[in-house]
């Protein structure tokens, strides 16, 4: 969908030739009345997309004091503010990649048809609809101090103490995968079953085994599509901020920088701060996106045979 | 590219059957294919032919039975190690390779030296003819290109047995004719022993050495063109082989090795396949090229209406009706219109009559043959 809606042809009338003509021109090149169709999604996305973003980026250029780039040069002299940069990356892209490693051999191993499917996949994507507040509370009572996986390691004196696994960096990254698996499973899937399975078996009877299969086959013709839910279960990683605050340390190892931008915001009151905040966050998300979507023009990303 | 006939001198099926659920696709299929014979399996949609050739490729495990390359069994092996090479319907090329890897790549699994690969490539490349393409991806060549570049993935390892799974059906008529004479051309030149599977039996016929022809997952009949064409075994055979004039009839009597059938009052003298016994219920089969159209009144000849009238270049196709109610195809070459009265004569060698049902079938509901539609079984035949 693009936001450029041109003009829908002119509005009904008498059909007079050089208007009649027009309209069919324009009609070829697909402007015609079903344009309609798009106001509400244009509406939707310049009422609640471009005009907060602009405002937003008008907004940190005016920083309550200094010059129109100052607040950016805050963030960046700051060593406290900088480092949820580092801290964001450092959670949002190894559980993007686990996320669409994780699922690769699962939905392999599960595109064809057998008894029971819909039960494994109806486990594998509860957790999306759980929300992460849920998640969150669930992490809580299962890897706690006093949660049932430390009794059990305790009670099977493979430890003296319980593993902390919550309130830090581990407890951010379970929910991450917790959340992120169900969405990048989903999405590897579809992809996979859109690749023909007869490719499979043609090399199949020119002798390779399954892993060249696998290898030479099925990953090229996935890749591009591994790529695309790579940037999306990333973004969906890099916004964290609920479990950062409820399973994490958002004073310390976990301060992602939507906590940062929340508390310049509504802490400070700092409009200006927190929408630069944002911008900056937007920004290397743009940046990791484009480096995947660049690596991705180099894959092959044509038919693959499929009813995909 | 050197004829290679050689790895076996015979591929042995030994009542090779295939289960899906409760249904039989395939049930005992024996068959002996001798190095360097072209076999097409050959049947309507359904008919357990494209199981048998997955069973041979090794896509599908049998439920029963064994195959054996002359004392080497092979069913227990999987597709990648049993060295046939296989035609696709859908040719199923790789689709992000270009027509050199795709060739290519049954020789990089066999970690040939680089040297080989690029030359018997090339060659396999120059046999299609497809030297200018050979850069392109298979997205950009037209259906019959990306079918010579599944043949020659297929042949370029040499294999023991070519497989090929209707790989014409996908084409128009004028390129089907051209890639069939292609096929001929290239087992006559490389002498690689194929499996043909279609439902096509003008393809069969003029391809195969041997027919098998299957019907419900069995065999009804393996022999020779000439033999299924001028005797099919029963009128299942019959049928798929063109003879389109099937008439549930009664035997009456049999004498000099010919048998006289009547229904409705019309009687006709035919030459019988299998066992006939006066009083028997028979279909009365014959082809539409086989009835003679004389004038209305001739003697011994059955007068008939003509209804429907095709024209097919030097023949005309046409459907009689006789007073009695038998519809009756002819071909000939006399201008005939709807509404003609004729007279219609079937030479006595020409009409085959079969008992109502062979041997190995269950009796199957009498009256229109063209009703006995078998149900698809798992993979489309």
């Amino acid at each position: 969908m693009s936001a450029t809606a041109t003009r829908p042809a002119p509005s009904a009338g008498a059909p007079q030739s050089p208007r009649a003509h027009w309209r069919h021109r324009l009609a070829e090149r697909g402007v015609d009345a079903q344009l309609w169709l798009l106001a509400p999604a244009v509406l939707f996305v310049v009422l609640l997309f471009l005009y907060p973003f602009f405002y937003g980026l008008g907004l940190s250029f005016q920083p309550t004091e200094g010059g129109p780039f100052s607040d950016y040069a805050r963030f960046f002299g700051d060593a406290y503010q900088r480092d949820t940069m580092w801290i964001t990356l450092r959670l949002a892209l190894p559980a993007a990649l686990l996320n669409v490693l994780a699922s690769v051999p699962i939905a392999y191993r599960m595109r064809g048809r057998f008894r029971g499917k819909r039960l494994v996949t109806i486990l594998l994507v509860v957790p999306i609809t759980l929300g992460t507040v849920l998640t969150a509370q669930g992490l809580l009572n299962f890897l706690g101090p006093t949660g049932w996986f430390n009794r059990v390691l305790l009670a099977l004196h493979l430890t003296d103490e319980p593993v902390r696994l919550v309130h830090n960096y581990w407890g951010v990254f379970f929910s991450l995968v917790i959340t992120g698996f169900p969405f990048a499973f989903l999405l590897v899937l579809s992809y996979l079953t859109g690749i023909d399975p007869t490719l499979e078996r043609a090399a199949a009877t020119l002798g390779a085994g399954w892993w060249q299969r696998f290898r030479m086959i099925t990953l090229p013709l996935l890749a591009p599509g591994l790529a695309t839910t790579f940037c999306l279960t990333f973004v969906l990683a890099f916004s964290v901020f609920p479990s950062a605050v409820l399973v994490g340390n958002p004073a310390g190892e976990t301060r992602v920088i939507s906590i940062a931008a929340y508390q310049a915001a509504y802490e400070q009151y700092d409009y200006p701060y927190a929408s630069a905040i944002a911008m900056i966050m937007g920004l290397i998300e743009l940046v990791v996106i484009s480096v995947v979507l660049l690596a991705r023009t180099r894959l092959y990303t044509g038919s693959t045979g499929g009813k995909g | 590219m050197s004829t290679a006939t050689s790895g076996f001198s015979e591929l042995r099926l030994d009542g090779v059957s295939r289960r899906f659920g409760s249904q039989d696709a395939l049930s005992n299929l024996d068959l002996t294919i001798r190095a360097g014979e072209f076999i097409a399996l050959l049947g309507p949609s359904g008919c357990g032919k494209s199981t048998a050739l997955n069973c041979l490729a090794g896509l599908l495990p049998l439920t029963a039975g064994s195959i054996w390359q002359d004392e080497r069994r092979v069913d227990t092996l999987p597709p990648e190690r049993r060295g046939f090479g296989m035609v696709f319907q859908s040719y199923a090329l790789f689709p992000h390779m270009s027509v050199r890897g795709n060739i290519a790549f049954g020789l990089r699994m066999r970690r040939l030296p680089k040297d080989e690969i690029r030359r018997r490539t090339a060659e396999a490349i120059r046999l299609v003819r497809l030297e200018e393409h050979a850069d392109k991806l298979p997205g950009q060549l037209s259906g019959g290109q990306q079918q010579r570049v599944a043949i020659a993935r297929a042949v370029v390892l040499e294999p023991s047995l070519v497989l090929m799974d209707e790989p014409l059906s996908n084409l128009d008529a004028k390129l089907r004719l051209e890639m069939r004479t292609e096929i001929r051309r290239l087992h006559q030149s490389l002498g690689l022993t194929t499996v043909y599977v279609t439902h096509d039996q003008e393809e069969a016929l003029s391809l195969a050495d041997r027919l098998v022809v299957l019907r419900g997952g069995r065999v009804q009949q393996i022999g020779s063109p000439e033999q299924l064409h001028t005797r099919p075994g029963n009128w299942h055979v019959a049928d798929f082989m063109g003879y389109r004039n099937l008439w549930p009839m009664r035997a009456q009597s049999v004498r000099d090795g010919l048998v006289t059938v009547e229904a409705d009052g019309l009687r006709l003298v035919g030459d019988p396949v299998g066992d006939i016994s006066p009083g028997d219920a028979v279909i009365a089969g014959v082809r539409p090229e086989d009835v003679r159209v004389a004038e209305p009144g001739a003697p011994d000849g059955v007068p008939a209406e003509i209804e429907v009238v095709e024209y097919q270049g030097r023949e005309l196709a046409a459907e009689a009706r006789t007073a009695a109610g038998l519809q009756v195809h002819v071909r000939t070459e006399q201008r005939l219109a709807p509404g003609d009265a004729v007279s219609l004569r079937v030479a006595p060698h020409r009409l085959l009559v079969f008992p109502t049902d062979s041997p190995e079938q269950p009796p199957a509901a009498p009256g229109d043959p063209a009703d006995a539609v078998v149900e698809e079984a798992g993979l489309v035949g």
